[in-house]
């Protein structure tokens, strides 16, 4: 297995515009209005280029609605992915991620437990902690399409990179 | 002269950010049954031009708020536009219950004026004569307050037209994503571009000015909490703690933020002084803690828990850190979103396996479930307390919609294009 990550860091522009508003002024029956308009920011896209070398060795693993206990079937490949990380001295990353139902904020630190759950797995199977990063995107990046059982089993997951 | 120049490429710098976005388009789906019929006479432009429509835009924040019947144009005998042009009787045989007349003139420094007054057909007498005034680029503000005045005096409720929303909306193709946080006024028109980037925009929150936006951006790779003015589109990355950088919410006296970390081993509760950039830790559990929401007291955040097995609302006190469980029915709820009158809490409520919105009464603890579509999340109450906005699917597609807080009154604002979710409704602008 060989990962790369290369994260280039994100451009920042800002527009630079000149307000052309003078604050409201007020009296009992009459209203002012002179509102500024609103000003974009612009963000260059980080461009994350990853590079895996899949075996057919299992590189995600599912969960239950709003549970992170890796199952018999993740547990298995993690031994094997445990056995070869202590093997090189890789770094990997392990996202995790959240099926669409419930709100946002919650799903992402769902995520975020099951790929801390994937984490000590590693660690404790004898994998150093630092060399394994932990990253949720919550329901923000779903790997199905649609508002179904089967694609948000697909989308209850950790991805191991 | 150098005044308009700026403007004219202001203008014009809008209009293109304009042109990359979503566009939202209003569709009444239900309203309240029994409405005040409220007659517009089409108010006098005295020749006039200007580039909106100013009745077409009250007509149509009056038809939104549910509580309205308005009388057909084309029903009318007569369309005065002062008080003493007006008949009362051609009015009740309309079945008009108020008439609103107005004139529109340009006053000495170019700015435009208008003169309007809400008339009682019952009582036959002026309810109030009102003055407001804006630069021709801004009718649109213009036409809001008219609004608001007019739902002010009939309601009871101050008006909330004059408002904006900020969203996020995502166009994916194929495996590109584009995710966009944008500014409208609440009734989805003047769409502005805040911020683009191919990495997740989440979780927008007004500052208590309105002048300010704080959400979470991954455009480093990972979530960071940023701050960004409206007026200057100035910027400013707050947070890049290790793990979760999340859900911020503005104190209402706008000196900090409550925030997610999750730096410490699993997602924690926090504020952060926007001054001093102290954070102090406010939840202690393994539980997942998350979505803190402050009270308008500044002395209490309702917050997400799954501390006792599913996710629940809790309520912290500051002073003590001491927390109290506040709901107690269904096995989700989550995402609380508190009235300025700091009684009613919209939320993301689960029965029967399909996520609501719902209202619980603090007071009396009941719980009313406002929608009835699924995957329904993000509720935002306007500053009035009187609807909300809300995130829901409809054709496999994100849409915004809005439902008021006693759920008789609904409409959809769905984006011509692209997915649109996490509505914030902004507090009062002026």
């Amino acid at each position: 297995m060989k990962t790369r990550i290369n994260l280039y860091a994100s451009l920042l522009s800002l527009a630079i515009l000149t307000g052309c508003s003078s604050a409201p002024v007020y009296d009992n029956d009459t209203t002012e209005i002179d509102n500024a308009a609103v000003k974009t920011a612009q963000v260059g896209s980080a461009d994350v280029e990853i590079v895996p070398v899949i075996s057919d060795l299992a590189t995600v693993f599912y969960f239950d609605f709003d549970k992170a206990v890796l199952n018999a079937e993740s547990r298995g490949a993690l031994l094997e992915h445990a056995a070869i990380l202590k093997g090189n001295s890789r770094a990997v990353r392990l996202e995790g991620h959240a099926d669409e139902r419930g709100t946002r904020e919650y799903n992402i630190a769902l995520g975020e437990r099951r790929a801390a759950a994937a984490k000590e797995f590693l660690v404790l199977q004898g994998v150093a902690g630092d060399r394994i990063e932990v990253i949720s995107f919550g329901e923000e990046r779903a790997a199905a399409f649609g508002s179904d059982d089967e694609a948000w089993r697909l989308n209850r997951r950790v991805e191991l990179k | 002269m150098r005044y308009f120049r700026q403007c004219f490429i202001l203008m014009l710098a809008i209009f293109f950010a304009s042109s990359a976005a979503a566009e939202l388009v209003i569709k009444v789906t239900e309203g309240n049954d029994q409405p005040t019929v409220i007659a517009l006479s089409p108010f006098n432009l005295n020749g006039i031009k200007i580039n909106e429509n100013i009745s077409d835009i009250v007509a149509a924040d009056l038809r939104r708020s549910g509580l309205f019947r308005l009388t057909p144009q084309r029903d009318m005998l007569a369309f005065p536009s002062q008080p003493a042009d007006v008949y009362f009787r051609d009015w009740r045989l309309l079945g008009a219950e108020y008439l609103v007349v107005g004139s529109l003139s340009v006053m000495p420094d170019r700015r435009y004026e208008l003169e309007f007054s809400l008339l009682s057909v019952n009582s036959q007498r002026i309810q109030f004569t009102h003055k407001v005034r804006s630069p021709a680029s801004e009718m649109r503000d213009l036409a809001h307050a008219v609004s608001d005045k007019i739902y002010q005096a009939i309601t009871g409720i101050r008006g909330a037209f004059a408002t904006r929303l900020a969203y996020v909306s995502v166009i994916r193709e194929g495996d590109d994503f584009t995710y966009r946080l944008q500014v409208a006024d609440a009734d989805g028109a003047r769409e502005s571009l805040m911020l683009e980037s191919k990495q997740p925009i989440m979780s927008p929150t007004w500052a208590p000015s309105g002048n300010e936006l704080a959400y979470v951006s991954f455009e480093t790779g990972r979530p960071a909490i940023f701050r960004q003015n409206l007026l200057t589109a100035e910027r400013q990355q707050l947070t890049s703690f290790k793990g979760l950088n999340g859900a911020p919410s503005w104190s209402p006296d706008g000196t900090k933020l409550a925030i997610v970390l999750s730096k410490d081993g699993n997602p924690e509760i926090y504020t952060l002084d926007l001054n001093t950039n102290k954070l102090v830790r406010l939840t202690r559990h393994f539980a997942i803690d998350t979505e803190p929401t402050w009270m308008p007291d500044g002395k209490h955040i309702l917050f997400t828990s799954d501390r006792g097995g599913s996710p629940q609302i809790y309520k912290l006190k500051l002073s003590d850190k001491s927390v109290k469980r506040v709901t107690f029915k269904g096995n989700y709820n989550a995402r609380p979103n508190i009235a300025p009158d700091g009684r009613t809490v919209a939320m993301v409520h689960r029965s029967s396996d399909v996520f609501h919105i719902a209202a619980l009464d603090l007071k009396t603890g009941r719980l009313l479930e406002l929608t009835e579509t699924t995957l329904d999340e993000s509720p935002s109450l306007a500053p009035n307390g009187a609807m909300l906005m809300y995130a829901t699917k409809y054709d496999n597609k994100g849409i915004l919609a809005a439902v008021s807080i006693d759920a008789g009154v609904k409409y959809n604002l769905p984006a011509k294009r692209g997915d649109v979710r996490e509505p914030a409704w902004s507090p009062y602008l002026r």
